[in-house]
């Protein structure tokens, strides 16, 4: 049944855009729910950012996981117990391949397309325009769902600086992939995060100098506490002021005060930012390898002028500012996305106003986020389920979740800054999503 | 029911790694059937599978694995166990539980989104089936409330002309414990079909106990007159395991 003869009708299939972590969870959670699946993956394989082999992905070579394995693991398809507790990306990669092997996803996965627009065909449907990466005909297909699992980690977040008069080399952190890009050179690395911590470290062993630059200071979590993965100490049951308490003693014990470094004395609270995992800073600081730097003011000929003034001389600047999210093929509006690039989600994942269109993996946990992206695509597809089975059910339970305080999953007290848009504690992230799937379970 | 979104004991405390036994017989050529994998009860061990179940469903064109429970367990890390080999498996993987062993696959359920599960003769409360075997093993039975562990006698799992009786271990009473005190699984993830198969005249698992497992999983059992606990030793172990392959195939089928 085709209302125009150029749209096939999908019925009531969902569509699915990425083949990432959170793509393939959501394959798997629809199929449970009896949805047929069609997921496009402009890459020819399953991985999204944590497949090297792909354009977009960030990872480089060293590259580990931060959070340790029970922690970061799928919830129904846990890695294997004889792995290291932080495992390397290419062992991520290999789990997401033998997820995808193990539940046959690859059989809904159509590879090398891409979506060019999704729009509202009336009645919660949507018409998905796909095509081939390499060119070729767009193809229109109407869907009842629509969900987009495309990941948040591969469009850079432009720098704020001019460096057109700069004569070194200047590279965003997803560039980077090979230490032996830094060998011998003189590098400022640009960003307090995770991957600016990571690179300043990997600098430290293989470049000439090393001028590491932030604006703020963090709370540098260990990986290693009491020889047991730090993560799985911090009693995660506590009300988050104890556990502020309980992470400033930590971070007393281990990195301790970092400003006799140079560096700038955190101006926020513990859990106010994304944490930091890196045991190395404060190490490669104490031997004098890495000089902690301020802000970057200016960058010309071949100086960089910090924001106090001081002159430095790098030849290579990596600048590891992070990432936004990108959804061209959606309209604004339909995610309540705001002027500077925010979109407005309940719970991250559904869109206010439109029923059938949901994301999954836009969060910043401070765990692990595949077993959050698990969750929220087994809410997803329930819910796509009860709007089906129960509308006044579907109903009740979407008048209920419109009352749920933003509070209660997501982390208000934040640092105000694009990096902490969809920053949630894990738990009680958790908790929320675990009572919406108690609302929607059918009455016995 | 604790939690199954917050698991704070498997973020803190997760079950140790071991090296564990997996028995296996795979099919030539390998016909792409989700594998099985067979838990044992206690007592029993991968060995048990072996005999002659292993190498039929080999035969039928499945690829067969049995896995023994490690030493000093605990329901959690026999849980564990099966959930880890399962997920190790190239293919969505059947559960097929025995005894206890049904126990441990009705917990990994929740664990794991199986492709099917099977629980035979299935020992899900412990208590009905600790006082059948008070009832039929007095003598071995009664020393394990005293930390003695618990000893199974010929009489209890075989039909007559049929005895593994030397090749049962004692596991310590803190395993059997673990077990009667297990609080009910959480409902299976990915909702697999089940079967319940069983013996009417197996000492162990009364005909209530049975029927009760097969309700719960929306049926009724699969009986096999005749044969004793041990569905797998018996002299009559190909009709059971067939039939479990024909429900299977069917299932597969829909």
């Amino acid at each position: 049944m085709q209302d125009t003869p150029d749209i096939a009708d999908r019925h009531d299939a969902v569509c699915v855009i990425g083949a990432g972590a959170s793509g393939l969870a959501t394959i798997k959670s629809l199929r449970e729910q009896g949805f047929s699946v069609d997921c496009y993956e402009r890459e020819t394989s399953v991985g999204g950012a944590w497949n090297w082999r792909h354009d977009r992905s960030p990872v480089y070579s060293t590259a580990h996981l931060v959070s340790s394995r029970p922690l970061t693991e799928f919830p129904d398809f846990p890695m294997p117990d004889d792995w290291p507790d932080y495992p390397h990306h290419s062992q991520l990669l290999g789990y997401l391949e033998r997820y995808s092997e193990h539940f046959g996803l690859r059989d809904d996965i159509w590879f090398g397309t891409e979506v060019v627009s999704v729009t509202p065909a009336g009645d919660g449907r949507w018409d998905v325009t796909t095509r081939s990466v390499g060119g070729g005909a767009e193809r229109v297909q109407r869907y009842a769902a629509v969900i987009a699992a495309n990941g948040h980690n591969w469009a850079p977040k432009p720098f704020t600086v001019d460096t057109s008069e700069f004569r070194g080399r200047v590279m965003h952190a997803s560039a980077y992939k090979d230490p032996a890009q830094l060998r011998g050179r003189k590098v400022l690395v640009i960003g307090g995060g995770n991957t600016g911590c990571d690179i300043a470290v990997e600098a430290a062993q293989q470049a000439e100098k090393v001028w590491h630059s932030t604006r703020r200071g963090y709370w540098f979590a260990p990986k290693y506490l009491f020889g047991r993965p730090a993560d799985q100490m911090l009693p995660p049951r506590l009300p988050l002021r104890f556990r502020q308490k309980l992470y400033r003693w930590m971070v007393r014990l281990t990195a301790g005060d970092l400003t006799r470094y140079g560096l700038p004395a955190p101006d926020h609270r513990p859990y106010e930012s994304h944490p930091v995992v890196n045991s190395q800073l404060a190490y490669y600081l104490g031997h004098g390898r890495i000089t902690a730097v301020g802000d970057v003011a200016s960058m010309e000929g071949s100086t960089v002028e910090l924001s106090d003034g001081k002159r430095i001389e790098p030849d290579l600047v990596i600048t590891a500012t992070g990432y936004l999210p990108r959804f061209e093929f959606l309209a604004p509006e339909l995610l309540d996305v705001d002027e500077d690039g925010r979109p407005d989600l309940h719970l991250h994942a559904f869109a206010r106003r439109h029923p059938t269109l949901a994301v999954i993996g836009l969060l910043q946990p401070d765990a692990g986020l595949l077993p959050l992206a698990h969750w929220q695509s087994v809410a997803v597809a329930r819910w796509l389920r009860l709007r089906i089975d129960d509308p006044a059910k579907a109903a009740a339970v979407q008048q209920k979740e419109s009352v749920r305080p933003v509070r209660s999953w997501s982390r208000l007290r934040v640092v105000p800054s694009s990096r902490h848009w969809f920053e949630v504690g894990h738990t009680d992230y958790l908790r929320a999503v675990e009572d919406l799937l108690k609302h929607m379970e059918p009455a016995s | 029911m604790s939690s199954q979104l917050l698991r704070f004991e498997d973020w803190t405390a997760p079950v140790p790694a071991v090296r564990r036994e997996v028995l296996s017989a795979l099919p030539h050529p390998d016909e792409k059937n989700p594998p099985l994998l067979f838990v044992p009860g206690l007592g029993h061990g991968a060995w048990a599978f072996r005999e002659h179940w292993l190498g039929h469903a080999a035969s039928r064109g499945f690829s067969a694995y049995a896995l023994s429970p490690r030493a000093a367990g605990s329901l959690r890390a026999y849980v564990h166990d099966v959930v880890q080999v399962a997920a190790g498996l190239p293919r969505q993987t059947v559960l097929i539980g025995h005894g206890v062993g049904a126990l441990v696959v009705s917990h990994a359920l929740a664990r794991y989104p199986a492709k099917a599960a099977v629980l035979a003769a299935p020992v899900l409360d412990g208590w009905p089936a600790l006082g059948a075997a008070l009832r039929t093993n007095p003598f071995g039975t009664l020393p394990a409330f005293f930390g003695g562990g618990l000893g199974l006698s010929r009489k209890q799992l075989y039909s007559p002309g049929c005895t593994y009786e030397r090749k049962l271990t004692r596991e310590p009473t803190a395993v059997y414990r673990s077990v009667l005190t297990a609080s009910r699984p959480a409902a299976p993830v990915g909702s697999p079909p089940m079967l319940v198969v069983g013996s009417p005249d197996d000492k162990i698992v009364t005909r209530k106990a049975l029927d009760r497992t097969a309700a719960r999983f929306g049926g009724a059992p699969l009986l096999f007159p005749g044969m004793g606990h041990d569905l797998m030793l018996d002299t009559d172990w190909q009709e059971p395991i067939d039939a479990v392959i024909d429900w299977l195939e069917k299932e597969l089928l829909a």
